[in-house]
């Protein structure tokens, strides 16, 4: 099954979608965060592959890249920890940027995503009009190439964004990079109002979602949430797979009410 | 014994240092591998451009003040004793003596005019030894813009001198805390804020690379160091052409210009690296800061930081058409080591009286090496791109000499 079909299947049934993001590697036993995302509900898994230069990423991200690059993480290790995880039952969604897909050229890469069970992509530094050369191995692969959509893109590349885009569109909320707000931004509403307009793919919201009630707000406008930041400060801060499940079950708890 | 030239007997290839056309490759490399939030910016920059590029009106404002702010053109000048002592001719294009004291401010000049144009109140910059940062907060002073300089914390602590000059023209100085602390971070962190600002801000680029149109925007900016020289040359020299156009490397922007203005000639293009930032000589493919190109990388595909003794060589990539440049032939690239740069720096002092910036010095040690070695057959002419003064490294220097 797709990461497309699974999340399609879910929201039909008028389910919020729960999408939590890991940096891959960030401590010894850090599959064991994957667990916890299952446990508390999560319809997919957003496993960061580390790179040294995360331009897209705040503080949180590029600290926790950081940490993992520093324990000697890399895509072979990171895939290598994911083939070993088994049963988990939510599909896994890879992100990472575009210089570690080049390194192995993005059939090899693909292949590997593959083999470690993973069927999803996000490469938030592949726009739409770079994609060509990963979009069509990937499909080939079997993995879904996630397309990003932002406040500031225009309407008919947003056709083409949420036409070309497979899995979900990730709908950017604001005009920044990933990072814990005090509030949902107004763009938030206004940019999946413009995508569900032209497309019914599931549309995911991320960058600065990291409290329930901003995934209740966010759950009014958009298909489900990615949230990154909000579990990566905490894990940074020393939380354990168990305070995580804690955190999202509330998240969850949240997009169910609304 | 017949002389074998190292040289591919290349005649200057048809259309290269032209438009890199609608996608902003230069052959397999650049493109605008840009965040999707900064998509609109870059294509909205790249319109500006395009427009402001073919209007007489703006390039005889950008004209002027090249010439009343900036003291353009810049002289050719013959290193006289240094060519008798090395046995080729060779000329020496001075942009040592623009204002700011590098060829940096051709570009922001340029820039700062467009963003104004374009309506813009603040200019964004990355900056690492400083320099590209003092002239972006000399054009916004002068064209009454706002300046936010990004720079890495451990840069900031090497180059105090030109924290202060920025701030004291007026531009905010924001240290950079994450990754090396260093050139490759501030890049990073200004193209992060500048997601955030698009709506008010120009990210103004400082080298040939970034997302495009930034390296054919800022090449084109710089080709005014090329076309003087071209035209000086012309006049000066009896050949009329260098047979060699040397230049340093670190992104590649001085390179870039100079080249330009000889594309359609024969005359043979040398880029010199830093050993430690040979982006051009050792990096491999890769994707970074919004563009295709060759960037050093370790075993796993992360960017490895370059170190260099001048800290403008200090980016661990090249612009786009240099890696287009060298896998046609059509330049060569090199790489010289911090001890011959600062050998080369003390002896154009000595022989010219002139204190090159060290990032210059690197071009100047392959000239020295290559007219000892046979690299430049003797009675070459050689045309070199002195892209800044020695100023900003003379702590540096006295700490080693």
């Amino acid at each position: 099954m797709t990461v497309e079909d699974r999340l399609r299947a879910r929201r039909d049934t008028g389910r919020g979608l729960l999408m939590p993001y890991v940096t891959g590697g960030i401590a010894p036993g850090w599959t064991r965060y994957l667990e916890a995302f299952a446990a508390a509900g999560a319809d997919a898994i957003e496993v960061g592959l580390p790179f040294s230069d995360p331009t897209l990423d705040g503080v949180t991200i590029q600290r926790a890249s950081e940490a993992a690059l520093a324990r000697g993480a890399s895509t072979r290790r990171v895939l290598a920890d994911l083939a070993e995880v088994a049963g988990l039952g939510v599909p896994l969604v890879a992100s990472t940027y575009y210089n570690l897909v080049l390194h192995d050229g993005p059939g090899a890469f693909c292949a590997a995503l593959r083999r470690a069970g993973v069927s999803g992509l996000i490469v938030p530094d592949l726009p739409v009009h770079e994609a060509d050369e990963l979009a069509g191995v990937a499909a080939a692969a079997g993995i879904d190439l996630a397309l990003l959509a932002s406040p500031a893109t225009p309407d008919p590349r947003l056709g083409e964004i949420a036409r070309r885009s497979r899995g979900f569109v990730y709908a950017v909320s604001l005009m920044g990079t990933t990072g814990e707000r005090a509030g949902l931004a107004a763009s938030a509403g206004e940019l999946t109002a413009r995508i569900r307009s032209v497309s019914d793919r599931p549309v995911l919201l991320g960058f600065g979602i990291s409290t329930p009630d901003q995934a209740r707000e966010a759950r009014r406008h958009a298909d489900g949430v990615v949230v990154g930041a909000a579990v990566m400060r905490r894990v940074l801060d020393g939380a354990g797979p168990d305070d995580v499940l804690t955190f999202l079950a509330a998240l969850r708890r949240a997009l169910d009410q609304e | 014994m017949r002389y074998v030239s190292p040289w591919r007997e290349a005649a200057p290839v048809a259309g290269t240092m032209g438009e890199p056309g609608a996608r902003g490759r230069f052959g397999d490399y650049g493109g605008r591998y840009a965040p999707e939030s900064l998509v609109e910016a870059c294509r909205e920059v790249e319109e500006a451009f395009r427009e402001a590029w073919a209007d007489p009106g703006f390039r005889g404002d950008l004209a002027e003040l090249l010439a009343v702010h900036a003291g353009r053109p810049t002289p050719l000048t013959p290193a006289r004793r240094l060519s008798r002592e090395l046995g080729v001719r060779l000329w020496l294009k001075r942009e040592d003596l623009t204002h700011t004291g590098s060829h940096k401010i051709n570009n922001v000049l340029g820039q700062a005019l467009l963003a104004a144009r374009m309506g813009r109140r603040r200019l964004i910059a990355e900056t690492g030894a400083g320099q590209h940062g003092v002239a972006t907060a000399t054009a916004a002073a002068l064209l009454g813009l706002e300046a936010t300089v990004f720079m890495g914390e451990r840069d900031i602590e090497r180059q105090d001198l030109n924290v202060f000059r920025m701030r004291l023209l007026g531009a905010e100085v924001v240290p950079v805390t994450t990754g090396s602390r260093t050139l490759k971070d501030a890049t990073s962190e200004a193209m992060r804020h500048w997601v955030g600002a698009t709506g008010d801000s120009h990210y103004c680029v400082g080298s040939v690379i970034g997302p495009d149109p930034y390296p054919w925007m800022v090449r084109e900016l710089q080709r005014v160091i090329g076309d003087e020289a071209r035209a000086q040359c012309a006049a000066e020299l009896r050949t009329g052409l260098p047979d060699h156009v040397v230049a340093c490397v670190g992104g590649g922007s001085n390179a870039a210009g100079t080249f330009a203005g000889f594309a359609d000639t024969p005359a043979r293009f040398v880029g010199v690296e830093a050993e430690g930032g040979a982006g051009a000589s050792r990096g491999r493919l890769g994707v970074l800061h919004g563009c295709r190109s060759l960037f050093l990388q370790d075993g796993d595909g992360q960017i490895v930081e370059a170190h260099s003794i001048a800290a403008g060589l200090d980016y661990p990539g090249v612009g786009p058409e240099h890696a287009h440049l060298r896998d046609l032939g059509r330049a060569r690239y090199v790489t010289v080591t911090d001890e011959e740069a600062v050998g080369a720096a003390l002896r154009l002092a000595r022989t010219e009286g002139i204190v090159p910036a060290l990032e210059s010095a690197h071009a100047l040690a392959w000239v020295i090496r290559a007219a000892g070695d046979g690299g430049l057959p003797a009675g070459s002419t050689v045309l070199m791109t002195l892209s800044g003064r020695g100023d900003k490294d003379i702590s540096t220097l006295k700490e080693l000499l």
